[in-house]
C-alpha cells in the first residue's frame, strides 16, 4: 500500500507572536514546528504500513525551511520524504497549495492521502476537501479511527453528537483528527536515519504545475487592513470567603448572563 | 464580479430545523443585499429542506433554494458541494457565506475547487468596505485582525463563526425554489453507512451561549460532574482544556483551544484552568469570562472579566445551587 502524508511546517503557537511594524508576523523570531494535527496523520500512516506493508512518502509543500518538518516525520519512522518547493509558491491560498500537493501526488500514486484535520496557523481546514475534490477522489475527513482493506476503507468521522460510520473505496482522502491515535516519538534511529535520509526538492516544472494557479498569482484574497484586536482587560478578582457563589450570580446577572 | 449583486447563505440544519448560525447569516446576507442592490437567498439540501424555508425566510432570506434528495444528507459531502457548484455557476451570486462549521467547510472547500472561488476562512464580521464585501477574521493567536475580499471575477466564499453575528427577524415570507439539478453519479464517492450517536458525547460548543469548561484542576473524571450540574443548570453545555482531554478525563470533541474548537459563547466559565496560549487562542473571543481557580497567579486571571481565587469543587455546587434558587425566584 502507497502511503503519503502530507505536512504543514507552521509557526509555534506556544509563545506569543512578535508583528514587525506593518503588523506582518515576524518570522525571524518564531520558531517553527510540525503542525500538531499533521503528527496524528504520520502516525496513523505508520500504523496502516505496519499493518498492510508498502511506503510511507511524507509530502509538504513550503519554503526550504520546511525540510525541518519533514525530517521529523523521517524522524519517526517514514522512509520517503519530499518538498515541494519554488519561489512562485510563495502567498499560496488554500486552492493554490491543494493544486501543488496534487501535482505531485500525481508523481506517486498513492493508495491512501492523509492530512491532519486543519493546521494550526491558518486553521482553515480547507486543503485536505480541496486536494479530494481535485482528484475526484472520496474524502473522508475528521476521521477518528480508520480501517482500511485492499481496496476500500471504512471510517468514523467525527460530528459533535458521536460519529458516522462512511466507507469508500481506495484511492482516497483522508484527514485525522487528534485522539484517533497516540503519535510516536522519534527513535534514536530514526532521528540518525533522518539526518541521513535525501529528501527530494520538487519544483513547480518538475510536477507540471503552472506558477499562474498558484502562489500570489493564483491567489484570490486581498487583504484591505489590519488592526491590533482589542486585548481583554483583567476584571476583579476576588478570593472566595465562602460567599463566591453569590459574588459570581450577581455578576452574571449585572452582565446579563442570567 | 460575478453577474449579480445577490448574497447566499448555505443552510446547515437538523433535519428541517436550521442551525441557528444559519439564522445568522441570513440576517447579515440581508443586510448586505439591501447595501448591494441585490437580493439575499438561501440554499437549503437535503431531507427537511423545504421546512427550513420558513425560519429562514424570516430572519433575511427572500428566495430559498430547496433539494429534499436523500443523497443530499447532512453528512454528506460531496455531492452537496457537487449541487450546490452547479446552482451556483447557474446562478451567479456575489457572495456566499456558510457557518464555520465542520461540515460547511468541506463543502465550501470542494464547492470552491469546483468553481474556482475564492474563499475567507474564520470570519467574525462581514461588511462592505469601498463596495467590495469584505471579511474580518483575528489572525496570529488573535493578536491582530486582519480585513480581506476576495479580488478578480470569482464568486466569494465567506466561513463565518457561529455565534458571531446576531440573528433578527428581518425577513418575511421566503419563496421557495425547487433546484432542478440533482446529484452526478460521480459524486458518490464515499457511503455513509452509519450514523451514531453517543450517548454523553454531544458536544456542540461552536454553537453554545454557554459554555462551563474545565481544566487540570479538576483533578479527574468523576468531578466533572459538578461542571455538568452547573451546565446543565444554565443551559450551557461543558467544554474542556487540552490538560483534562490529555489526560482521559473527557472525550476530545470537547477541547477549547488551539488543537480543538474555537468557541464564541455569550458565557465562558473555565474552572481549573490555567489560561495558557493554547487554552486562550480558543476561547478569547467570549463575550463574558469567568474564571475559577485555586492559583491567584494563573494566566487566566489576565483576561478574565471575574476571577475567583478558590476550590472548584467550593465554589462551582454552591454556584449551581445559588443559580437554581435565583431562577426560583425569577
Amino acid at each position: 500500500m502507497n502511503i503519503v502524508v502530507c505536512l504543514k511546517q507552521v509557526p509555534d503557537t506556544t509563545a506569543e507572536k512578535k508583528l514587525n511594524a506593518e503588523f506582518r508576523l515576524d518570522r525571524a523570531s518564531v520558531e517553527k514546528i510540525i503542525n500538531p494535527f499533521d503528527e496524528y496523520a504520520i502516525e496513523e500512516a505508520l500504523k496502516l504500513k505496519e499493518q498492510k506493508g508498502g511506503t510511507v512518502t511524507a509530502l509538504s509543500v513550503g519554503p526550504e525551511s520546511a525540510k525541518e518538518a519533514v525530517r521529523k516525520a523521517v524522524a519517526m519512522g517514514v522512509e520517503k520524504a519530499v518538498l515541494v518547493s519554488d519561489d512562485a509558491l510563495a502567498g499560496s491560498d488554500s486552492l493554490g497549495t491543494a493544486r501543488a500537493i496534487v501535482g505531485a501526488l500525481k508523481k506517486t500514486s498513492a493508495d491512501i492521502v492523509l492530512f491532519g484535520m486543519a493546521s494550526t496557523d491558518a486553521a482553515s481546514a480547507q486543503v485536505p476537501a480541496k486536494v479530494a475534490a481535485l482528484l475526484n477522489q472520496p474524502l473522508l475527513s475528521y476521521v477518528s479511527k480508520l480501517e482500511a482493506g485492499e481496496s476500500s476503507a471504512t471510517v468514523r468521522r467525527q460530528t459533535d453528537k458521536g460519529y458516522d460510520v462512511i466507507t469508500a473505496s481506495l484511492p482516497a482522502v483522508v484527514s485525522v483528527v487528534k485522539g484517533i491515535n497516540e503519535p510516536r516519538y522519534p527513535s534514536l534511529k530514526g532521528i540518525m536515519q533522518a539526518k541521513r535520509t535525501q529528501i527530494d526538492v520538487w519544483s513547480l516544472a518538475d510536477i507540471g504545475v503552472s506558477a499562474a494557479e498558484v502562489g500570489k498569482a493564483g491567489a484570490t484574497e486581498k487583504v484591505l487592513g489590519f488592526v491590533p484586536a482589542k486585548a481583554r482587560q483583567a476584571g476583579k478578582v476576588v478570593k472566595d470567603d465562602g460567599t463566591a457563589a453569590a459574588v459570581v450570580a450577581d455578576f452574571l446577572v449585572a452582565s446579563k448572563c442570567l | 464580479m460575478s453577474a449579480t449583486n445577490d448574497i447566499w447563505v448555505f443552510v446547515e440544519h437538523e433535519k428541517g430545523e436550521p442551525k441557528k448560525v444559519s439564522l445568522e447569516l441570513a440576517t447579515k446576507a440581508k443586510e448586505l443585499a439591501d447595501a448591494l442592490g441585490g437580493s439575499a437567498a438561501a440554499v437549503a439540501l437535503g431531507p427537511g429542506a423545504g421546512a427550513c424555508a420558513k425560519k429562514v425566510g424570516l430572519y433575511g432570506a427572500g428566495t430559498v433554494f430547496v433539494s429534499e434528495d436523500e443523497q443530499l444528507a447532512s453528512y454528506s459531502i460531496t455531492p452537496q458541494a457537487q449541487v450546490l457548484a452547479d446552482l451556483i455557476g447557474e446562478r451567479q451570486p456575489r457572495v456566499v457565506l456558510f457557518p464555520a462549521t465542520p461540515a460547511a467547510k468541506d463543502i465550501a472547500a470542494q464547492a470552491s475547487a469546483r468553481i474556482g472561488a475564492g474563499v475567507l476562512t474564520n470570519s467574525i464580521d462581514v461588511s462592505i468596505k469601498d463596495g467590495a464585501v469584505a471579511s474580518t477574521a483575528p489572525a496570529f493567536g488573535g493578536s491582530i485582525e486582519v480585513t480581506s475580499t476576495v479580488a478578480g471575477d470569482v464568486p466569494q466564499f465567506i466561513l463565518v463563526r457561529p455565534n458571531a453575528l446576531l440573528p433578527q427577524q428581518v425577513g418575511g415570507d421566503a419563496q421557495v425554489v425547487a433546484i432542478g439539478a440533482g446529484v452526478k453519479e460521480d459524486s458518490l464517492l464515499a457511503k455513509v453507512v452509519d450514523v451514531v450517536v453517543e450517548a454523553g458525547a454531544e458536544a456542540p460548543l461552536e454553537e453554545a451561549a454557554i459554555i462551563v469548561s474545565g481544566g487540570r484542576g479538576v483533578g479527574g473524571p468523576e468531578n466533572f460532574k459538578v461542571l455538568e450540574d452547573l451546565a446543565k443548570e444554565l443551559g450551557g453545555v461543558v467544554g474542556a482544556s487540552r490538560a483534562a482531554v490529555d489526560a482521559g478525563w473527557i472525550s476530545y470533541p470537547h477541547q477549547v483551544g488551539q488543537t480543538g474548537k474555537t468557541v464564541k459563547p455569550n458565557l465562558y466559565i473555565a474552572c481549573g484552568i490555567s489560561g495558557a496560549i493554547q487554552h486562550k487562542v480558543g476561547m478569547q473571543t467570549s463575550k463574558v469570562i469567568v474564571a475559577i481557580n485555586k492559583n491567584g497567579d494563573a494566566p487566566i486571571f489576565e483576561f478574565a472579566d471575574l476571577g475567583i481565587v478558590g476550590d472548584v469543587f467550593e465554589v462551582v455546587p454552591k454556584l449551581t445551587e445559588e443559580i437554581r434558587k435565583r431562577k426560583q425566584m425569577t
